[in-house]
């Protein structure tokens, strides 16, 4: 087991590195310098200069890197241009919202996802699969800003549930806090849910053809017990690479959803970072994605083998 | 009175009729061995007295198990029954565990499903389970996983788990077929061991006769659904009277004509090849040693010659195949064919082709056969001509037509002959054979042991035929090469190696091979 977790680590430090190598580059060869991109063409050349000092764009490259990455190591993330505020309090703002709201839609979608599967795979060609089939198949095509705006007509103007739009912030209390994320969750979570709940499905349909399931029924389990005894952990593994990848996409993919309810998320922030080519903004946010989603897939790739002891081995 | 009893048991699947008025009897002690070759209905028999059947499957007639009649049952009762009152064992050992639970976990389940005992009696009793089907504690803790055991200990854990509760019947479908033949006389021996001692009956299931000669007290023969001899064993051995059963025995007994000359010419000769595989690593600083698949194997093929080589799995035979094809490096010594190296010329290749086991995955499904066939001409950079498709095929015995169908339109057997035409295409002179009758029932296999004799003596071909099968080897080659841990440790005449082994192993493979006994006065 130790040998596979330190190779997992040693694979997310590299992945960890390539990818701010990667992220500074970018930033690097944008066509002429970042300052004078930064302020649009009519910019007056010594606004331009100011600038230049400020970004340290007169230093050579690796010296920036180099205090790029100490400065991210120390949690210092620079100050954004636009906002003239610390990129890492502005980050720590949006957070508050963006993790608790991918927490909650993936809740939500593997509540949803779990039963709906087990079931569908239980009950195999009757109608209760074929209405899942095809109400995943809605769910994954139907836009979630259509289903977003159509729940706030129901549930926020017409029944006054849930809020409309916006955030109170964390000081209105918790009860505030769910009123708002609740829609947008349900929204996120609802394409999720229908992948998710088919990848299930699918999945537990190939463990129940395999031969260790008909052992075990030759030893007396009913269907019922093979399935959570013998078919739902080894199903497990294309379920779990797939709430790895959802997670990654709901922290930072619900743009779309931040701004039909006009929520503070990192998703809005990015796109405004780009609009307004604030690049300390983009360069910081972006690396702390990637810091997301390497995390999350080491985290996946635990529960791998928490979940098939072959794994720990093959590493 | 008899502790199961089938009469007249039907079986259709989807309105296909699958078996037809099967009846058999088998008494506590005894064993029952049911022979049949694919597709004739031996193994959906036993899973009937399960009641595991695939979906849109129907039963009539009777099937009594002590006294409970089992197509009358409902499901509480048969979970009741299943792993208590009748255990089974399935073919393949490497998939018939869950492979996220651990041995004495899966041995427990069963305890604890039908006994109100605690997890840790349970464990105690698996233990003690595991331990009289030859898996002690000490060497196999109760905390190993299935992929931590190799496939012969993985079967013991399957039996362990059939016969915990001690049932009154096991049924064991095809136990042994995945085994080498060393593990498989051990399996045999301890279903015979605990047949004996628990006074259990036992259905043994099997395609291969071999198997339930010295073992089974009486023996059924199926054919297509049905029944169609019976009787003890030994009197069944020496009178026959179904036209199927004399050809079953006929056909696993066969000695294919071979009338082709050997010359003194060597037409492949490999010389003191070694191949290593990297391991995987274990130590950040350490290097890990490499497994040496061949170690310094040696021999000649000469022309018009059929070369056998035998060895369990994992001794190095496809690793040896794979080196000659020239699809993987060596790390040492030379092989040559004609005198060219395989390796520094290209051409060499073009005079051999292989055949592989797996008549249903070595086959691209979305070609028709002709295109198939015609595969080993693309690298000579031109497609074959529609004569050379037709002869191939007409050569091996399929017709012209076949060219224009798909691959699934075919049987296994006749798979194996397209896979044999490919291999004839480009007219090589050499042909490895890899484990090439392996999955073929006896009377299909006898048929293309006969096919490759004809078209050896007709062409003049080189085989080199590598088998776990000692009967195959027997019945086909001129001189046998022994294989083990990757080393050649006997080789010599066919004759001699079978009739006076040198090397232990040999002396071992050869004593664990099932052999048809010839019985005084048989009349086939």
């Amino acid at each position: 087991m130790l040998p596979y977790l330190i190779k997992r680590l040693g694979s997310l430090i590299v992945s960890l590195f390539v990818a701010s190598l990667v992220i500074f580059a970018c930033i690097e060869i944008v066509p002429g310098d970042p300052a004078s991109f930064m302020l649009g063409v009519n910019a007056q050349p010594d606004t331009v200069n100011a600038l230049r000092e400020e970004l340290g764009l007169n230093t050579s490259h690796t010296q920036r890197y180099v205090s790029w990455i100490s400065g991210l190591l120390k949690g210092d993330l620079g100050t954004s241009y636009t906002y003239r505020s610390p990129v890492s309090d502005i980050v720590a703002d949006r957070l508050q919202v963006s993790v608790p709201l991918a927490l909650y839609a993936l809740t939500l979608t593997i509540l949803i996802a779990f039963p709906v599967g087990v079931l569908a795979a239980a009950w195999r060609g009757s109608a209760v699969d074929l209405f899942v089939m095809g109400a995943t198949q809605l769910g994954i095509a139907v836009p979630n800003f259509w289903f977003a705006i159509l729940m706030v007509i129901v549930f926020a103007i017409n029944l006054g549930w849930f809020s409309a739009g916006g955030f109170p912030g964390w000081d209105a209390g918790i009860l505030a806090v769910i009123k708002a994320l609740t829609l947008p969750a349900v929204a996120l979570a609802l394409p999720q849910a229908s992948i998710l709940a088919r990848v299930m499905r699918s999945s537990l349909l190939d463990t129940l053809s395999e031969d260790y399931i008909r052992s075990a029924r030759a030893k007396g389990l009913s269907r019922r017990q093979v399935m959570w005894r013998h078919a739902l952990r080894n199903a497990m593994i294309p379920v779990l690479t797939i709430i790895g990848l959802q997670f990654s996409f709901l922290l930072a993919g619900a743009i779309i959803i931040e701004n039909v309810f006009f929520l503070p998320g990192l998703g809005r922030l990015v796109f405004q970072a780009i609009t307004q080519r604030d690049l300390i903004v983009v360069e910081s946010v972006v690396m702390l994605l990637v810091f997301a989603v390497v995390l999350v897939n080491f985290l996946v790739d635990l529960a791998y083998a928490w979940v098939d002891p072959r794994l720990r081995e093959r590493s | 009175m008899s502790l199961l009893s089938i009469q007249d048991l039907s079986l259709s699947i989807h309105g296909q009729s699958i078996l037809d008025c099967v009846s058999m009897d088998i008494g506590p002690g005894e064993i029952c061995g049911v022979i049949g070759e694919s597709g004739s209905g031996k193994s959906l028999t036993a899973l009937s007295v399960m009641q595991l059947l695939p979906e849109g499957a129907t039963c009539s007639g009777s099937i009594a198990l002590s006294d409970i009649e089992i197509l009358q049952a409902d499901e509480q009762t048969l979970c009741n029954i299943r792993g208590r009152a009748v255990g089974m064992v399935f073919q393949e050992p490497m998939t018939a565990l869950n492979p996220v639970q651990t041995i004495g976990q899966q041995v427990a389940e069963t305890i604890r499903i039908h006994q109100r005992v605690s997890r840790s009696d349970a464990m105690v009793q698996a233990a003690k389970t595991l331990r009289k089907c030859e898996l002690p504690l000490e060497r196999f803790p109760l905390s190993r996983y299935p992929h931590e055991l190799s496939g012969g200990q993985r079967q013991r854990v399957v039996i362990a788990m059939a016969i915990a509760l001690q049932p009154k019947l096991l049924i064991a479908d095809e136990p042994t077929t995945a085994l080498d033949v060393t593990t498989q006389a051990e399996i045999l021996r301890l279903l015979q061991r605990l047949v004996a001692e628990d006074g259990m009956g036992l259905m043994l299931i099997t395609h291969d006769l071999a198997v339930v000669t010295d073992i089974a007290d009486h023996i059924i023969i199926m054919n297509n659904g049905k029944v169609v001899e019976r009787g003890q064993a030994k009197a069944l051995y020496s009178n026959m009277n179904h036209p199927y059963t004399k050809s079953l025995f006929k056909a696993s007994t066969h000695q294919p004509e071979r009338l082709g000359q050997v010359e003194d010419t060597v037409l492949l000769s490999v010389q003191n090849v070694v191949r290593d595989y990297p391991m995987a690593r274990k130590s950040l600083i350490k290097k890990p040693a490499p497994f040496r698949a061949l170690n310094d194997v040696s021999f000649n093929i000469y022309k018009g010659e059929c070369l056998g080589l035998v060895g369990e799995s994992g001794c190095g035979k496809s690793t040896l195949t794979r080196a000659i094809m020239g699809l993987d490096d060596i790390q040492g010594g030379v092989i040559s064919l004609n005198g060219k190296d395989v390796f520094a010329d290209e051409t060499a290749r073009e005079k051999m082709q292989v055949v592989f086991q797996d008549p249903y995955g070595s086959f691209n499904p979305r070609h028709k056969v002709g295109r198939l066939v015609s595969e080993p001409f693309f690298r000579l950079g031109r497609s074959a001509t529609n004569d050379e498709i037709v002869e191939s095929l007409v050569s091996v015995g399929l017709e012209a037509e076949d060219r224009n169908k798909y691959i699934h339109e075919f049987s296994g057997g006749q798979r194996q002959r397209i896979a044999i035409a490919r291999a004839l295409i480009i007219k090589p002179e050499l042909i490895i054979l890899d484990e090439a009758v392996s999955a073929l029932d006896v009377s299909i296999r006898a048929q293309i042991l006969d096919l490759l004799a004809k078209l050896s003596t007709e062409r003049g071909l080189t085989y080199l035929f590598i088998t776990h099968d000692l009967t195959v080897v027997k019945a086909i080659s001129d001189r046998v090469l022994v294989m083990r841990d990757g080393r050649i440790i006997e080789h010599g005449d066919t004759k001699t190696v079978f009739h006076s082994p040198h090397h232990d192993y040999t002396k071992k493979l050869i004593a664990s091979a099932p052999q048809i006994q010839p019985v005084e006065g048989i009349n086939i």
